[in-house]
């Protein structure tokens, strides 16, 4: 353990060398695809049609395909419908979960385990992807931005990671609050929150991604097309090879290029949707690692 | 176990009740907008499931529509599908189970011998990065590579001779599927183990090296028993959930060609209910495999709580 590499013997050299060698090609392997696709979104599009296999380096720069999409209204605004789910969806989900999270992780409240066990009874069982449908649709909520936003807010997982963390603050901090006339919002948001911190992060990021990547729901509530969120945009453009209707929306000049520019708007597309959250992830990894940990203990 | 149950009889009382309730309301009150939701979209849908013993129509809805017992269930049960949809869910969930799921723990003991800290956290944070992608963005990659022109299809081409659009030939659907999990979930599922990893305490590997053990003997007699409970707790969870294969991937890149082979009980659910608008049927098989899910991660609690001494709930 504590030895160092130049004291080691022959064999477990080789074997540390062949060690080192698996995880860069591991790494290699988990890169290749996305820097394919960036390589390709700001190559010549005739060098990306003509080119079977991987891209490892672009060709002939271009950002004619940003440039394409950027105009294309029905991404853009689809952009737009993302950032409304993923804002709206945490904020709520957040708010609800918090303040749900802090009665049920006091002792004194009498009905806890109770509702504790209503609500861990979700994760054990479901209606189902069709009763579920048909809810959404009873409740007037079809084809509206509600069917997107409300449904994932109320996470039991979240609530206990955030419920767990909360059940460790001492009893004493909440008594004296209340003996300065603090009421219970807030006890919870000026003495509770700021001691769970890091689980906050965790949910809020499990939030955020989960948001931003959805896709399923929206697929199968929206119909109105200025509602689409990016990915169900993007997926129409990657699996109904559906370039041409979304060129046809931007301006008259494009038309004409659609055929030359198809594929490496697909790359764009891809790119765009990606790039933000390949941004955030390493700044909050740690938050991630600790969320699942929690989430071990007490899933 | 009488014990128990006398003294939560005692909790209950009226008197605390009405106690409890006058001095927690305002917290009751703030618990409220979460249950709203868990009714709306949890236990509404559950009533729904009433629809598995109705041929459903929507214009007569629940309460009218006519009933027609177990029809559902034996039209799922006598038709070619359900066994076909079944076993394609569990040949998957195996395959992960015998893929994915060791390979994890294979990838966090090899990270854990990276001396070296930077080139460690470089990896991890580089092989975690798939799992942050969009399963939109994984199904057009795997599109895109497995084209008739694409390096995965290459690749393949030089074994068989041939290339050609993967994403129709049936029996290439599994390795894909998998192939591309392990792709997704290699780095992110490792890190539990990791952190299990490092949980152990370094004077047992130099007391072993003491005692002559080579790395590899370290491995086994140290290791890996460092490690048996996370693996034991993870392997039951997997268990839990073997009957449920999520149907993204599968409705994003499966096509008639291939349906033989890629079509799963939620897909097949999907593909009844939402697009031929067969609501009762669908409903149907979607409840038999909610309690079927149900009982294997009760079981698996059941186990985990004999053998490992943890539990879930």
């Amino acid at each position: 353990m504590v030895r160092k590499f130049s004291r080691k013997s022959l064999p477990e050299k080789i074997i540390y060398i062949l060690i080192y060698l698996f995880m860069i090609f591991l790494c290699v392997v988990c890169i290749a695809p996305i820097l394919h696709v960036f390589f390709a979104s700001i190559s010549d599009p005739k060098y990306v049609m003509s080119q079977s296999g991987i891209i490892l380096w672009p060709q002939d720069l271009t950002l004619e395909g940003y440039k394409i999409i950027f105009r294309t209204r029905s991404i853009t605004h689809s952009y737009l419908n993302t950032l409304i789910y993923v804002g709206a969806s945490t904020a709520i989900g957040f708010l609800v979960t918090v303040m749900a999270a802090y009665p049920l992780s006091r002792k004194s409240v009498l009905w806890r385990n109770v509702i504790m066990m209503i609500i861990s009874f979700t994760m054990l069982f479901n209606g189902g992807m069709i009763t579920f449908y048909m809810v959404i649709k009873n409740l007037g909520m079809y084809n509206t931005r509600w069917a997107i936003i409300l449904p994932g807010c109320a996470s039991a997982f979240n609530l206990i990671l955030v419920r767990t963390s909360m059940m460790s603050v001492p009893q004493s901090l909440e008594e004296s609050a209340k003996l300065d006339g603090a009421g219970p919002m807030t006890i919870l948001f000026r003495i509770y929150l700021p001691l769970v911190k890091p689980t906050l992060a965790t949910i809020i990021l499990y939030m955020v991604i989960g948001a931003w990547n959805s896709w399923f729901n929206a697929s199968i509530f929206l119909t109105d097309r200025a509602k689409y969120p990016l990915q169900l945009v993007l997926q129409e453009i990657l699996m109904k090879n559906d370039v041409n209707s979304l060129m046809s929306q931007s301006s008259g000049e494009l038309a004409g290029l659609a055929d030359l520019y198809k594929q490496i708007v697909k790359y764009c597309c891809i790119m765009v949707s990606t790039i933000p959250v390949l941004v955030f992830y390493p700044f909050v990894m740690k938050y991630f690692k600790s969320g699942i940990m929690l989430g071990s203990i007490k899933g | 176990m009488s014990k128990q149950k006398t003294v939560k009889e005692k909790i209950y009382t009226k008197k605390a009740i009405r106690r409890d309730f006058k001095a927690n309301w305002a917290l009751y009150l703030m618990v409220v907008p979460f249950m709203v939701l868990t009714i709306l979209f949890a236990y509404l849908p559950m009533g729904g499931i009433l629809m598995a013993f109705e041929n459903f129509k929507p214009k007569l809805g629940i309460w009218k529509s006519p009933w027609v017992h177990l029809k559902n269930f034996q039209d799922f049960f006598g038709s070619i599908f359900a066994w076909r949809v079944i076993r394609n869910t569990l040949i998957i969930s195996f395959l992960q189970l015998l893929i994915c799921f060791p390979a994890a723990i294979i990838f966090a003991l090899l990270i854990n011998e990276l001396k070296d800290n930077l080139f460690k956290k470089s990896v991890q944070m580089v092989t975690y990065m798939p799992h942050f992608i969009s399963m939109v963005v994984i199904a057009g990659i795997i599109v895109d590579f497995t084209k008739s022109t694409g390096v995965i299809s290459m690749i393949v081409g030089w074994f068989t001779g041939t290339t050609e659009n993967l994403l129709s030939k049936p029996a290439a659907w599994r390795p894909i599927y998998i192939l591309s999990d392990l792709w997704q979930s290699l780095g992110f599922s490792s890190i539990i183990y990791v952190a299990a990893l490092s949980g152990i305490d370094d004077s047992l590997y130099e007391a072993a090296e003491l005692d002559g053990a080579n790395r590899w003997q370290q491995t086994l007699h140290v290791t890996l028993p460092g490690i048996a409970n996370t693996i034991i707790i993870m392997l039951i969870l997997r268990i839990g959930s073997l009957m449920s294969v999520g149907q993204e991937k599968t409705i994003l890149l499966y096509n008639d060609l291939i349906l033989e082979k890629a079509d799963i009980i939620s897909s097949f659910v999907y593909r009844k209910g939402l697009q031929e608008f067969n609501y009762g049927y669908s409903t149907a098989v979607s409840f038999f495999n909610s309690v079927i899910n149900t009982i294997l991660i009760i079981t698996a609690n059941a186990l985990s709580r004999k053998y490992s001494e943890t539990s879930l709930f």
